[in-house]
């Protein structure tokens, strides 16, 4: 019970310093939202000043930063994220939810892939230790160590510009009317290939060497030896005996690994210009849209909030001595 | 006399050292070699950078292979491209070095007061440490350096550590808990060792290797990040000449659609060897932690041919690095 009340202690102050730190994002912009609006918009009358001032609630015509940020959160509590600057008449909300699919889609789907794929091969490589996957395991590190968008340029490079197999860049082809038809879903399909290939080549190293060292540990256990002793097919033995108790640390940085789908890959989206949340956040941080930028960051944490509690629970029912630990 | 016994001592240190040398696993060998290289680099690469980097040639009619005059050949404007790997590898690893150092600091702190005080001290921060690893760091990165288009080194390696020290602080955290109430640690404190002494010569002698291998993750996590933020535009504006700099003008210059591999390969190349190092090194940490990693451990060599010995009895111990937090961390996160 202490522990479910110490989780919902987080959550609530995760949740409120999310909140109050993206509060804080567009105050400290040198200039303020309304002049950014003004510059933008050159035809604009002086008076106008002051009604942009009132919608977009940031001037000092709103009275002091104590009531702006109990309005924010009055705002915040009936799902209103305001009104983005650079695209203008356009809400942040519309916005959001426009680019959430792209990533949600193409970001989960390889989290997932390389996350499967990646036990597998760790599972491998510890049980055929020393072997030729094993082996390979140093030339693993160096993808780890090179920064993505390094690689993610040279494969299109390579099989874009030089080879032709996958589109260069957007997440879908221009002239083609978005929606539920065939040639729409065939086009996104395809620019989602290479992005997708690259996240999951050079994310699958982090899972598969986890899995490998903690599943070192467990084929030394006992149990293991005594159920091969039995005389269990390698198989039995590898996945429910070994595996099944290896894999949970695998497993919490998955479901944490899942809050930062939407977070995550912002660098995949702005090298492959797709048209994502992450691609929305850096568009509103080089445009000086503040309101877009909060709406953006905001989703974003809260995102990360979500899996965690997601985490916590498949946690405690993966693993009965969560339950009894105080270890958070 | 004096001197006669300061060249023993010299002598049992470097025999020390040499010792020590001997027993890293052969990962952490590499590895450090691999940092070593960079850290010259760093010190000595502005001296030894043949051009001033920034120097243009106004007759440059596109980037220029590899010649005797230029080493690594030059960019689209005739900039030395061997310079500029010179100079801004001093950047990179100040960076990656500075971040580490201000965020190891941070979680050593964090974490072992939280670890060895318990109570409501142990509550408070381990929750200021759960909410700062949910803040989702590279948005927020990219918001801030929105910001501050200018950052020197210093401001990035600050603002990189202030959202890089959760991890080392959780860690570090569980393993000074399960210290805590090991019978060496109660020993001395029944017989009468303050405080202090109990945390600096019983807790943290046995957490160094936890340390260093924190310290490198820092390093690596920063050092990514900061060319990361750098190729996305964000602190170029700045004083500050990085690999990352390098990559931003790379990408903005069409070096590799021009196919000028001499110039978008050095600083990729250069900051995947040191994050290579890196990782070597957090490997060569972990397997001295637990020795069981270690391949070499389970093989000896007899007469020419390779045994394989049995493993040798395990040592039961009250507590590893709990199960479900060993090296949780999420692939996406910090993937710059």
């Amino acid at each position: 019970m202490a522990f479910v009340a110490r989780r919902l202690v987080f959550y609530v102050v995760a949740a409120w310093v999310a909140v109050t730190v993206n509060f804080l994002i567009p105050r400290l912009i040198p200039g303020n939202a309304v002049t950014v609006m003004m510059g933008k918009y050159p035809a604009l009358q002086p008076a106008a000043e002051h009604a942009l001032d009132v919608l977009l609630g940031v001037g000092k015509h709103n009275g002091g930063i104590v009531r702006q940020y109990f309005s924010y959160l009055g705002d915040l509590l009936h799902g209103n994220l305001g009104t983005s600057l650079s695209q203008y008449p356009a809400k942040v909300s519309t916005l959001i939810g426009q680019s959430i699919p792209w990533t949600l889609i193409l970001v989960g789907t390889a989290t997932v892939v390389s996350f499967v794929v990646g036990t597998l091969l760790g599972i491998l490589a510890a049980w055929r230790r020393g072997g030729w996957l094993d082996q390979l395991l140093p030339m693993l590190t160096f993808l780890q160590a090179t920064p993505y968008f390094f690689l993610a340029l040279l494969a299109i490079d390579a099989f874009a510009l030089h080879w032709h197999v996958f589109p260069i860049a957007g997440g879908f082809s221009n002239g083609l009317a978005e929606g539920w038809h065939w040639s729409f879903i065939m086009s996104a399909v395809d620019h989602s290939l290479l992005p997708a290939i690259t996240l999951v080549v050079t994310s699958m190293a982090g899972w598969m060497l986890q899995m490998r060292n903690v599943m070192i540990t467990t084929i030394g256990e006992d149990y293991v030896l005594a159920a091969q002793a039995k005389g269990l097919s390698s198989r039995r033995v590898v996945f429910t005996y070994a595996a099944r108790n290896a894999i949970l640390p695998n497993i919490a940085g998955f479901a944490l690994s899942l809050g930062f789908v939407i977070a995550g890959a912002l660098i995949m989206e702005i090298v492959f210009s797709y048209p994502g949340v992450g691609q929305l956040l850096y568009n509103a941080v080089t445009s000086d849209d503040g309101p877009l930028m909060q709406g953006v960051f905001l989703v974003i944490a809260l995102a990360v909030l979500a899996a965690s509690l997601i985490a916590d629970a498949v946690y405690v029912v993966a693993d009965p001595r969560a339950r009894r630990q105080a270890a958070y | 006399m004096a001197l006669a016994r300061l060249a023993q001592a010299v002598t049992a240190t470097r025999a020390g050292a040499r010792a020590a040398w001997r027993a890293l696993p052969t990962k952490a060998r590499v590895g450090a070699i691999f940092i070593g290289v960079f850290a010259f680099v760093a010190i000595a690469g502005p001296y030894l950078a043949p051009y001033d980097y920034t120097a243009t040639i106004a007759t440059a009619t596109g980037a220029t292979a590899p010649s005797t005059a230029h080493l690594l050949g030059t960019t689209s404007t005739g900039q030395d491209v061997l310079s500029q790997l010179l100079v801004g590898t001093r950047s990179t690893v100040f960076i990656g070095l500075l971040a580490g150092v201000i965020a190891t600091f941070l979680s050593v702190v964090v974490g072992v007061s939280a670890g060895f005080l318990g109570g409501f001290a142990d509550e408070g921060l381990s929750l200021l440490s759960n909410v700062f690893l949910v803040l989702p760091a590279l948005p927020l990165l990219i918001v801030i350096f929105g910001y501050l288009p200018t950052a020197g080194n210093v401001v990035i390696a600050f603002i990189l550590s202030l959202l890089g020290w959760p991890w080392g602080a959780r860690v570090i955290r569980a393993q000074t808990l399960s210290l805590r109430s090991r019978d060496f640690v109660a020993a001395s404190r029944e017989t009468g060792e303050h405080t202090w002494r109990l945390i600096f010569f019983e807790i943290l002698p046995n957490e160094v290797s936890l340390i260093a291998a924190s310290f490198v993750g820092t390093v690596l996590y920063a050092v990514l990040s900061s060319v990361g933020l750098a190729f996305l535009g964000f602190g170029v504006g700045g004083s500050s000449w990085s690999l990352g700099t390098m990559l931003y003008w790379v990408q903005n210059q069409d070096a590799i659609q021009v196919g000028a591999w001499w110039w978008y390969a050095p600083p990729g190349i250069c900051v995947a060897l040191f994050g290579m190092g890196l990782v070597l090194m957090n490997f060569g940490l972990d397997e001295l932690g637990s020795p069981r990693l270690r391949a070499a451990a389970s093989k000896k060599r007899i007469g020419g041919r390779a045994w394989r010995l049995p493993e040798p009895t395990r040592v039961l111990r009250e507590s590893r690095r709990p199960r479900h937090l060993a090296g949780i961390r999420p692939h996406g996160g910090g993937a710059a």
